[in-house]
């Protein structure tokens, strides 16, 4: 199937899902489905990159399946595991009845094997979204893992033989750029890094999560933000902590984000010590408190 | 140039410039191209840039070689019909650099800049370049075009008061204001460079311009030829670094979590197997900790260096049992309590640049005094745990190297590095004494952010 028939489409299509991807992310999320590639996406915490998988999902009436990654993460978790304790007790059940071949071929079917979310997004035969977030904090082994699935789609159990995918998935990588990805990797997909939006664009974001903001506060409020991006901070304010403002400000009942509004509920932008000391000398805000 | 031609050509300064483009990601390429259609530039901007650029900071390089193989426009572009595309010797074409076209030019600027139109402001880089930074006669090899020339004539700073004046009308605040022109002047004196890379590139050659005004990626510039804007982009790059830096470690270390052999524990297990030792046990590895005593010489060009390796291993700090900083001119000065766990890069910045009048007492750099000063002042300082680092030139201005100083020192540390921010070309030239103290002290050329880190991941 084709995910996006245009650039054109792949932005509204998104849209109407609750996403505003600007020029650059809607061609590029197009190509991913045109060319059957997958999509790595880079780019700073809270900009919207796992909810970008989430929008292609739900736009394209897609199921997403999705794959944590952390250190220690193997092939039991991430492909396929066989289910030994079943496979125990089909060998007790049948104890002495049927023949060593018999048993030996009968515990390794479709039956005992416990399919784990890349080999279930292989074998699913609906359109579906495969979403490896995180991808930066697995281990190296794991990568060598991806490369077959990611290049082939399929996968290739000894017992059983190799599974192709019936139906390519619409796959999206996410990484927050703490470890280099390996070069075989990078190359077998199509790079996007997702950055801090232009004010418009963020407004427009803002607005259409929390509704209830008045314009003008978001305007306020984005200006802010932008301006506090500009300082140099540990970890500048993302998308999320300025939807995050916004609720806060709805939740406070506040109307109006003047100087003392700023300074009351600072925290909730910035999360380091420093960074907050900073904002409030760079800003000439009254210290809170 | 066919489309397969600029290709070609493309990818291949891509490769030039430093990018690993393969053949598949450039067929990718062009399977995308194919996707998409050649009809807007943004989009086969995005979709080369999806296909061939895999690490963000490729990308300024990508952008400057993709506007200068597939420019916005040619020659004047639609306005060439009343207009010679090129000027040399015609009078028609020299009457139009006069005073006024120059106001008019300004006064267009000042609107454009204020409403913030960018299209507006891409056409009068465009015009300004054409009329102001033309040098018709020149030579044949001399570029005729000239960013430089058109900036001066117009003098876009000069334009910011206006240009404030312009948003405090619309209601912003004066800081803001302020700002926000200061950024719209950066962003059409940015534009005015680009259109006189396109022209030079029209009349000597792509390929030219690409090997020539294309600089390296930011982790590939040298230390000591970076502007100002550089720096403040590699500050911003510190503690990605540090954390990139420390997250591989941890994973090597926990790759070879194994230590030495356990030998009491492998022989008693090996009871359960009558004797035979089936599975071998290991001590637990300690992690090594280092003291690390950082010296460093902050003196002019040097200084940006210093201060980036500071930042870094105060970045690193859980990495080190312990660091000390010291710099010097020709005095040595301890720096150590500047840099506070959770501290503010900027801070410490500026407190480093403060106390370096400090290092100074003269002001000419010289590597023996401070050596002799250093024995002298801190003889606690190194360890036989300790690390000595030692950051600089090594150029002494021709005066005593005290060897024997260093040598003490360098005796007194378990290890000693000294990083050297030159070419390895440039060592020995001039006063420099790069041997002399290779000699004592094992010298690493470290030149640029990648140097850097790799040095510094593998002393830990």
């Amino acid at each position: 199937m084709t995910w996006f028939s245009s650039p054109a489409d792949a932005e509204t299509r998104l849209e109407a899902a609750g996403y505003l991807a600007d020029a650059a992310t809607a061609t590029t999320a197009y190509l991913a489905g045109v060319l059957g590639k997958p999509l790595l996406i880079e780019g700073p915490a809270g900009v919207g990159k796992t909810e970008l998988a989430k929008a292609v999902a739900r736009s394209t009436d897609a199921e997403l399946v999705r794959l944590q990654c952390y250190e220690g993460l193997d092939e039991a978790r991430a492909l396929y595991e066989w289910n030994y304790k079943k496979q125990l007790l089909r060998i007790q059940a049948s104890a002495g009845d049927t023949a060593w071949e018999e048993t030996h071929d009968g515990i390794f079917t479709e039956e005992f094997l416990l399919s784990r979310p890349l080999l279930t997004a292989i074998r699913r035969e609906e359109p579906t979204v495969l979403l490896v977030d995180e991808v930066d904090k697995t281990d190296v082994e794991v990568e060598g893992l991806l490369l077959e699935v990611l290049s082939d789609f399929q996968v290739t159990i000894p017992e059983l033989g190799t599974v192709a995918a019936v139906r390519r998935p619409f796959v999206v990588l996410t990484s927050n750029a703490t470890r280099e990805l390996s070069e075989a990797v990078k190359r077998r997909c199509l790079f996007l890094h997702l950055d801090y939006p232009d004010a418009d664009r963020e407004r427009d974001i803002v607005l259409s999560q929390v509704p209830d903001l008045e314009r003008k506060v978001a305007d306020q409020l984005v200006a802010t933000v932008a301006r506090l991006r500009e300082l140099e901070l540990k970890k500048a304010p993302s998308i999320a902590e300025s939807i995050d403002w916004a609720r806060t400000l709805i939740a406070l009942e506040i109307g109006d984000l003047d100087e003392a509004a700023v300074a009351g509920t600072l925290g909730v932008v910035l999360k380091h010590a420093s960074d907050h000391d900073r904002a409030v000398r760079e800003l000439r805000l009254a210290r809170a408190r | 140039m066919t489309l397969l031609g600029s290709h070609i050509a493309f990818v291949e300064a891509l490769r030039g410039a430093g990018l690993p483009v393969s053949l598949a990601e450039g067929l990718d390429a062009v399977t995308a191209l194919g996707a998409v259609g050649w009809h807007d530039r943004d989009t086969v901007r995005a979709a080369y840039a999806a296909t061939l650029v895999k690490r963000e900071a490729q990308r300024p390089t990508f952008d400057t070689l993709f506007d200068l193989y597939f420019p916005r426009l040619v020659g004047e572009g639609d306005r060439a019909t009343s207009d010679p595309a090129h000027g040399e010797g015609d009078p028609a074409a020299r009457v139009r650099d006069n005073a006024a076209a120059l106001t008019a030019l300004r006064e267009r600027l000042v609107e454009a800049l204020t409403a913030g139109e960018e299209q507006a402001m891409r056409d009068l880089a465009v015009d300004a370049v054409a009329r102001f930074g033309s040098m018709p006669g020149r030579g044949p090899g001399l570029s005729s075009w000239s960013a430089y020339t058109a900036l001066q004539r117009v003098s876009p700073a000069e334009l910011t008061e206006q240009i404030v004046r312009g948003l405090l009308a619309t209601g912003l605040p004066e800081e803001q204001a302020r700002r926000e022109a200061g950024r719209r002047v950066g962003a059409w004196t940015a534009l005015v460079e680009e259109d006189s890379r396109r022209r030079i590139a029209e009349e000597k050659g792509v390929e030219h311009v690409a090997r020539t005004t294309v600089r390296p990626t930011l982790d590939r510039l040298d230390f000591l030829s970076m502007r100002r804007t550089d720096l403040e982009e590699m500050r911003r790059q510190i503690y990605p670094l540090a954390r990139r830096l420390a997250t591989r470690l941890t994973q090597e270390h926990h790759a070879h979590r194994r230590g030495a052999l356990d030998f009491r524990r492998t022989v008693r297990a090996s009871m359960s197997t009558g004797g035979v030792p089936m599975a071998t046990h290991h001590k637990p590895k300690r992690p090594h900790r280092t003291e690390l005593v950082v010296l460093c010489d902050v003196s002019g060009s040097v200084a940006n260096f210093a201060q980036f390796t500071l930042l870094l291993v105060f970045a690193l700090r859980d990495q080190f049992q312990k660091v000390r900083a010291f710099t010097f001119v020709d005095h040595v000065h301890e720096v150590t309590h500047h840099f506070r766990p959770g501290a503010d890069v900027a801070d410490v910045m500026a407190e480093l640049a403060a106390s370096t009048a400090q290092a100074a007492l003269w002001g000419r750099t010289n590597y023996g005094r401070a050596f002799t000063k250093f024995a002298e002042l801190h003889p606690d300082a190194l360890g036989p745990r300790s690390s000595l680092l030692i950051l600089g030139d090594a150029r002494s201005n021709y005066s005593d190297l005290s060897l024997p100083a260093l040598r003490d020192l360098a005796g007194a540390a378990r290890h000693a590095w000294w990083l050297n921010p030159e070419h390895r070309r440039h060592w020995d030239t001039g006063d420099s004494a790069a041997t002399a103290y290779g000699g004592v002290v094992p010298m690493v050329e470290c030149r640029n952010l990648t140097q850097l880190s790799e040095f510094v991941h593998d002393i830990l």
